[in-house]
């Protein structure tokens, strides 16, 4: 398998709360050029088994292996684009870009590859702009073109998205679906909506919470692209609304009987 | 600048030498401990066409520069230790605040009995003056970084001494850049300081050397000079220098 996780598991320790296990268990294959979505509620760990993917935290217990090698620490063969942009505000758009690839390529070089991968997000004429010139739409397009300048095996994202307004969101939906075709690279996203998962993705993984877990894997066969009115995406959406509600509904019973405990 | 803010200062300056004009006409105070405004002037021309005050000023900008940039250095290095270190920081920190809260005059006689009456002992103090305030910022700073640029640094593949070259050193600079202007005015107030009670040369020499005299005009002129110098230096370099970098770092 490309990228397989095997029985990973996170627990974070706190000297004053103890032990809180996050999730245990979790086994994930994913392809070559899949593109697969880490879907769930608030709390149940998607976010942190992302991190641990991109080496960012380490995994209490299982294997983590891409291309059959263990990740130990981060690196960039997997980029990352995160919810907040992250870009450096001393360095301006065309900079920023090459900054992972210092080390690697001549000035010339990276240069040639930023500006191509700049052009496929539809920036080049914001090259020599700084961050603070930027919409955070535009901001979030440079973050995505500085993870693809590395040429990474795997795309990490974290709620990539999440941030922006409707509008700029669907344009950034299909903006990704096409580098996706284009750079043919295996993605991992992470969201909390539905139809964002659905929308764009091969695989939609949804996970529980309290314990963190895997509770579906639904394999999304409808062509691109998906219209939101597609009956067999409202059909897939009611399945997994199902599937949160529960989960949803364990949360808000859990809290209230907290509440019921300590306002005795 | 806006010409009209431009007017309304320049008319504010007028009306401020007109009152003091009007104080002296009145000739309700002596002359030798209320000179006139035109006395200041001839205090101040003469001052510059003599040289006295080119080369007393001469001599306080080469105290300031070399106690500034020794400042500068001493504060980067200390701050940084702290910055980096939560040992370091948990252990000293604290004393460092306490010594920033010590006025520079306080350092003159300890710098007087150590170096004598000498220019060394007037950028001792100068030293001690811009140290701990550049220290306490650059110690800010680098607290300061978001821990989302280092993050962001190492799924590229940079960390450790890299990042720290090329993160978290160039993510610090609005706040050095605040320290240097802090610095350059705690510096400025302990050189006065410092000098006053030195043996010259300098603007401070000179502005008791005048007291010693009973020059009043000559008093006035100086701390006009002072004054002038301190708000020039910050408005036209420090504060501007500041505000470019704190707008390109999108932190304004």
């Amino acid at each position: 398998m490309f990228l397989q996780l095997n029985d990973v598991g996170k627990t974070f320790e706190d000297k004053e709360k103890g032990e809180f296990e996050v999730f245990s268990n979790i086994d994930l294959s994913i392809d070559r050029k899949e593109f697969v979505s880490l879907l769930g509620p608030s709390g149940c760990g998607k976010s942190t088994l992302l991190s641990m993917v991109a080496g960012l935290e380490h995994a209490t217990s299982g294997t983590i292996q891409l291309e059959d090698k263990q990740i130990k620490q981060a690196g960039p063969d997997r980029g990352m684009v995160f919810q907040q942009p992250s870009l450096f505000p001393w360095l301006n758009v065309r900079d920023n870009v090459t900054f992972p690839l210092k080390s690697t390529l001549s000035k010339q070089e990276a240069e040639k590859r930023a500006d191509h991968f700049l052009k496929m997000v539809h920036l080049s004429r914001f090259k020599k702009h700084y961050t603070y010139e930027l919409s955070g739409g535009m901001q979030q397009r440079v973050a995505i073109a500085r993870a693809l300048a590395m040429d990474p095996k795997v795309l990490l994202m974290d709620e990539p998205f999440g941030a922006l307004d409707e509008q700029t969101r669907h344009i950034l939906h299909d903006e990704l679906i096409k580098i996706w075709e284009e750079t043919q690279k295996t993605i991992l996203f992470v969201t909390h909506s539905i139809q964002e998962a659905i929308k764009l993705s091969d695989r939609v993984i949804v996970m529980g919470t309290r314990p963190g877990r895997i509770i579906a894997d639904f394999n999304v066969d409808i062509p691109r692209p998906r219209k939101r009115s597609d009956e067999r995406v409202i059909e897939l959406e009611d399945k997994v609304m199902n599937l949160l509600k529960e989960e949803i509904n364990k949360v808000l019973k859990e809290e209230l009987n907290n509440e019921l405990e300590y306002s005795h | 600048m806006n010409l009209n803010i431009l007017i309304k200062r320049i008319l504010f300056l007028v009306a401020v030498v007109g009152i003091w004009q009007l104080i002296f006409s009145a000739g309700v105070l002596e002359e030798i401990i209320f000179p006139s405004p035109l006395s200041v002037w001839e205090a101040l021309y003469n001052g510059f066409t003599t040289g006295d005050f080119l080369g007393a000023l001469g001599a306080s900008f080469r105290h300031l520069f070399i106690g500034l940039a020794m400042a500068i250095a001493f504060g980067t290095v200390i701050g940084v230790i702290l910055g980096k270190s939560k040992q370091a920081d948990e252990t000293a920190g604290m004393y460092l605040i306490a010594m920033q809260s010590i006025p520079s005059i306080v350092w003159v006689p300890l710098a007087i009995m150590l170096f004598g009456f000498s220019e060394f002992a007037v950028i001792f103090v100068v030293v001690l003056g811009g140290t701990f305030v550049m220290a306490l910022n650059v110690r800010t700073a680098i607290q300061s970084v978001p821990p989302q640029f280092i993050r962001a640094a190492r799924t590229m593949g940079t960390r450790g001494i890299s990042s720290f070259f090329r993160v978290e050193i160039p993510s610090s600079v609005p706040y050095f850049m605040t320290g240097l202007r802090l610095a350059w005015a705690f510096s400025w107030r302990a050189l006065m300081a410092g000098e006053l009670l030195s043996n010259g040369p300098g603007l401070g020499y000179s502005l008791a050397y005048a007291q010693d005299y009973a020059r009043m005009d000559q008093v006035v002129a100086i701390i006009v000079i002072i004054g002038v110098i301190g708000a020039v230096v910050d408005q036209f370099v420090f504060s501007k220098l500041e505000k470019n970098v704190r707008n390109r770092w999108g932190l304004s």
